[in-house]
C-alpha cells in the first residue's frame, strides 16, 4: 500500500457522482443509444464502489461482484445495441419519446 | 340367485352407457337398447322364481354395495332392499319396459336419432329400478331425480318444434316443486329420526310419534307433495296432459306404466308415517277422489287420442292413491300392476293407430278403423275393458278391492265408495266413447297395413297380461298391513258387488248410446252457451292451466319484467363500477415513456433515502 492511497470515502463520492451523472443521462437525454451508454456509466459506478468496498474490508467478494457486473454489461450491451438496431430499422429514428407503444 | 340383485339396475346402465359413447349403426343401438333390458328382465324372473319358492327370511333381503357418503351419523348406503313390493315393481318395469322397448324399435325405426332416444330409455329404466330398490330414502331420490330428468328428455325428444320443449319444461319445473317439498319432508325426517333407512323409519317412527301428532302429519304431508307432483294428482296435474309431446311408447312406459306410479310406490314404501296420521290419510283419500273424477270429466270432452289416454292415467292414479288413504294398501300395489299392464297396452295401440295414420291425433278424423287394423282394433278393446273394469278382466278386480276397501274403511265411508262408482261410471263412458268414434262410424282415412311383427308381439302380450293380470296374487302379505279391503272380505257385500258389476255395463251403454247409436244427439246442443262453456272448461282441464297462468306465471314475469335491472345484481354492479375506476386511475400511470418511468423511479429512490436517513 502506497501513501497515496485514496481513502474509501473519497472513491464512494467518486463512484456517487458517476453514478448520478450516468442516472442524468437516462433521464434527460431522449436518443436511447446515448440512454444505452448512460446506462453503462450507472454499471460502471456500482463495480467501482464494490471494487473499493471489497478492498476496505479485504475481501475478495467485490471483485467477484464487479466480474459479474462485466458481465452483465456486456450482456446488456449486445441485447441493447440489437434492439436498437431493429428500432432504427422499423421507425427510422431513436427517439424515446416517440415510441410509447405500451401505453396503458 | 338374490347376489345378482345388482345386475338389474346395472345392465341397462351399462346399455346407456354404450350407446352414448359408442356410435352404432341404428339397428344394433335398438338392439342394445331393448336388449339390455331384456336381460335385466331375465335376472329378475329368476330372483322372483327363487322369492317365491324359498323366500328370504323375513321376506326381505338387503344387499349392501357400499356407503354412498360418511358425514358424522349420516350414512346413506347404496344398498338394495329386496321385497315383495320391489318383487312386483321390479317385475312390472323391466316386463312392461321390456315389451314396450321392442315396440320401441318398430315405433322408432326410421328416426335418425334412435341411439339417443334408447339411450334416454335405458337410462330411465335404470333410474326407475334404482328408485324402487333403494334401501334408504336419499338413494331412492335419486332414482327419484333421475326418472324425472329422463321425463324431460324424452318429452322433449323431438325438440325441433318449441311446443316440445315448453312442455318438458312444463312436466320438469311442476315436478320439481313437489320434489322440493318432499326434500324437505327427508329433511326432516332426518333431522327428527336420525335416519331415512326405510326399514329404520319404519320401526323409529312409532316408537316416537303418537298416533296424529303433528310432526308425522306434516312429514307424511311433505312426502306426499313429492308423490303428488310425480304421479300428476290435484293440484300439479296439469304437466301430464302435455307430456305426451313424447313418442308415444315413451308416454306408455314413462307416463302411464311406470314412473307416474312412483308416487303410489312412495306413500306405500312409507306407509308407516301415513298410517300414524289420520289427516294425511284423509287428504290422500280426497286428493285420489277429486283428481279421479276432475281427470275423467276432462276426459269424456278431449279429442286428442293421447290426451284422453293421459286424462285417463290421472284418474286411475287417482283410484291409486284412494287405496291408499283408505289403508286398503295391497289393493292400490295391485291396480298400480294391472293398470301398467292395460295402459301401457292402450298406449302402444294408440301409437299403432297414430302411426297408420301417420301422425294424426284427433280422433274426430278417424272412424271406421275395425276392419283395417283388427290387431289394434282387438287391443283397444280389451284395453278399454279393462280401464272400464268390465266384470272378470284385470281392472275390475284392482278397482273392486280398492273401492270395497273404501266402503268399510275409517276414513272412507260410503260417500267415498260412491264418489270412486261415480268415477267408474265416468271412466266407462270415457274408454268407449274412445272406441266407438275411433273404430266404428264412417271411415274417414285411409290407414297403412298394420306394422311390423316387433310392434304386434308386445300387443298380443300386454292383451294377454291385461285379461289374466286379475289372477296374479302378490306377494304382499310381509311388506304391507293388512288393508280395509282385506276386512272387508268377511263383510256380506253382495250388493256392493252387484253395483260394481252393473257399473261398467252401464257406462258402455251410455257410450254406445251417445256416440254409436245416437240416440241423442249433442250437436243439437252445440248452440247452448252453456254447455259450449261446460265442455270447454273440462276440456281445458278445469282451468288449472289458466289458473297457475294468471296467479304464478304472468305475475311472475310481470315482477320480472318490472326488475329486469335486478336490485340484487345492482350491489354487485357497483363493486364493478369502483373496481374499473381504480383501474383506470392506475392504467393513467401506463404512459408507456421510459423517462417517465426512470424519472419515477429515481424520485421515489430519492424519497426512500430521505425517510431512511431521516428517520
Amino acid at each position: 500500500m502506497t501513501s497515496a492511497a485514496v481513502s474509501m470515502d473519497e472513491v464512494m463520492l467518486l463512484a456517487g457522482i458517476i453514478f448520478s451523472i450516468g442516472l442524468v443521462g437516462v433521464m434527460v437525454r431522449r436518443n436511447v443509444l446515448y440512454i444505452l451508454m448512460s446506462l453503462e456509466i450507472v454499471l460502471n459506478a456500482t463495480g467501482l464502489a464494490f471494487v473499493a468496498a471489497g478492498s476496505h474490508w479485504g475481501q475478495p467478494d467485490g471483485q467477484i461482484m464487479f466480474l459479474l457486473i462485466l458481465t452483465l454489461a456486456a450482456a446488456e450491451v449486445s441485447v441493447g445495441l440489437g434492439l436498437i438496431l431493429q428500432i432504427h430499422r422499423k421507425y427510422d429514428h431513436l427517439d424515446i419519446d416517440q415510441l410509447k407503444l405500451m401505453r396503458g | 340367485m338374490f347376489d345378482l340383485l345388482w345386475l338389474v339396475p346395472t345392465l341397462p346402465l351399462l346399455g346407456f352407457l354404450l350407446l352414448v359413447f359408442v356410435p352404432l349403426p341404428s339397428k344394433i343401438a335398438a338392439s342394445v337398447g331393448y336388449g339390455t333390458v331384456g336381460l335385466a328382465f331375465l335376472v329378475v324372473l329368476s330372483i322372483t322364481n327363487q322369492f317365491l319358492e324359498s323366500p328370504p327370511q323375513d321376506g326381505q333381503f338387503v344387499q349392501h354395495l357400499w356407503t354412498w357418503m360418511s358425514v358424522g351419523d349420516f350414512q346413506p348406503a347404496f344398498s338394495f332392499h329386496l321385497d315383495g313390493l320391489t318383487i312386483v315393481m321390479l317385475n312390472v318395469i323391466t316386463g312392461v319396459g321390456f315389451l314396450i322397448h321392442c315396440y320401441s324399435a318398430g315405433y322408432m325405426h326410421d328416426d335418425a336419432s334412435i341411439a339417443r332416444y334408447f339411450a334416454y330409455l335405458n337410462l330411465f329404466v335404470c333410474a326407475m329400478l334404482i328408485l324402487v330398490l333403494a334401501d334408504n330414502l336419499l338413494f331412492m331420490f335419486l332414482g327419484w331425480e333421475g326418472v324425472g330428468l329422463c321425463s324431460y328428455l324424452l318429452i322433449g325428444f323431438w325438440y325441433k318444434e318449441a311446443e316440445n320443449g315448453a312442455a318438458a319444461r312444463k312436466a320438469f319445473v311442476v315436478t320439481r316443486i313437489g320434489d322440493t317439498a318432499m326434500a324437505i319432508g327427508l329433511f326432516l325426517l332426518f333431522a327428527q329420526l336420525g335416519t331415512l333407512n326405510i326399514q329404520e323409519v319404519a320401526v323409529r317412527a312409532p316408537a316416537l310419534w303418537p298416533q296424529d301428532s303433528m310432526m308425522v302429519t306434516v312429514i307424511a304431508l311433505l312426502l306426499l307433495g313429492g308423490a303428488v307432483g310425480k304421479s300428476a294428482q290435484l293440484p300439479l296435474q296439469t304437466w301430464l296432459p302435455d307430456a305426451m309431446a313424447g313418442p308415444t311408447p315413451v308416454s306408455a312406459l314413462i307416463h302411464a306404466a311406470t314412473m307416474v306410479t312412483a308416487g303410489v310406490y312412495l306413500v306405500a314404501r312409507t306407509h308407516a308415517l301415513f298410517e300414524l296420521s289420520t289427516v294425511a290419510q284423509t287428504v290422500v283419500v280426497w286428493i285420489g277422489l277429486l283428481t279421479l273424477l276432475l281427470a275423467g270429466l276432462s276426459a269424456i270432452t278431449q279429442s286428442d287420442i293421447k290426451r284422453i289416454l293421459a286424462y285417463s292415467t290421472i284418474s286411475q292414479i287417482g283410484y291409486m292413491f284412494l287405496g291408499l288413504g283408505v289403508g286398503a294398501w295391497s289393493a292400490s300395489i295391485f291396480h298400480l300392476m294391472t293398470h301398467a299392464f292395460f295402459k301401457a297396452l292402450l298406449f302402444l295401440a294408440a301409437g299403432s293407430v297414430i302411426f297408420c295414420l301417420h301422425h294424426k291425433q284427433d280422433i274426430f278424423e278417424m272412424g271406421g278403423l275395425w276392419k283395417k287394423l283388427p290387431l289394434t282394433f282387438a287391443s283397444f278393446v280389451i284395453g278399454c275393458a279393462c280401464l272400464a273394469g268390465f266384470p272378470y278382466t284385470s281392472g275390475f278386480f284392482s278397482k273392486d278391492e280398492i273401492l270395497l276397501g273404501a266402503y268399510y274403511s275409517e276414513t272412507g265411508g260410503p260417500l267415498i265408495f260412491a264418489g270412486g262408482a261415480l268415477g267408474a261410471l265416468i271412466t266407462a263412458i270415457y274408454s268407449f266413447r274412445l272406441i266407438f268414434i275411433v273404430f266404428f262410424g264412417e271411415s274417414k282415412t285411409e290407414p297403412d297395413a298394420e306394422q311390423s311383427k316387433i310392434m304386434q308381439i308386445p300387443l298380443l302380450i300386454l292383451s294377454a297380461l291385461a285379461i289374466v293380470g286379475g289372477l296374479f296374487h302378490l306377494p304382499l302379505e310381509q311388506v304391507l298391513p293388512t288393508g280395509s279391503h282385506e276386512l272387508a272380505h268377511d263383510q256380506d257385500h253382495l250388493g256392493l258387488t252387484v253395483v260394481l258389476w252393473i257399473i261398467p255395463l252401464l257406462g258402455i251403454a251410455i257410450a254406445y248410446a251417445f256416440f254409436y247409436a245416437k240416440w241423442f244427439n249433442l250437436d243439437g246442443l252445440a248452440n247452448n252457451t252453456l254447455y259450449v262453456k261446460l265442455q270447454n272448461f273440462w276440456r281445458g282441464g278445469w282451468g288449472f292451466d289458466w289458473a297457475y297462468d294468471h296467479l304464478i306465471v304472468l305475475p311472475f314475469k310481470f315482477i320480472a319484467e318490472i326488475n329486469r335491472a335486478d336490485i340484487i345484481d345492482s350491489f354487485y354492479g357497483a363493486v364493478v363500477v369502483v373496481t374499473r375506476q381504480f383501474h383506470r386511475m392506475s392504467s393513467a400511470t401506463q404512459t408507456g415513456s421510459t423517462r417517465w418511468y426512470t424519472a419515477c423511479m429515481v424520485l421515489g429512490l430519492i424519497f426512500t433515502l430521505l425517510v431512511a436517513v431521516i428517520l
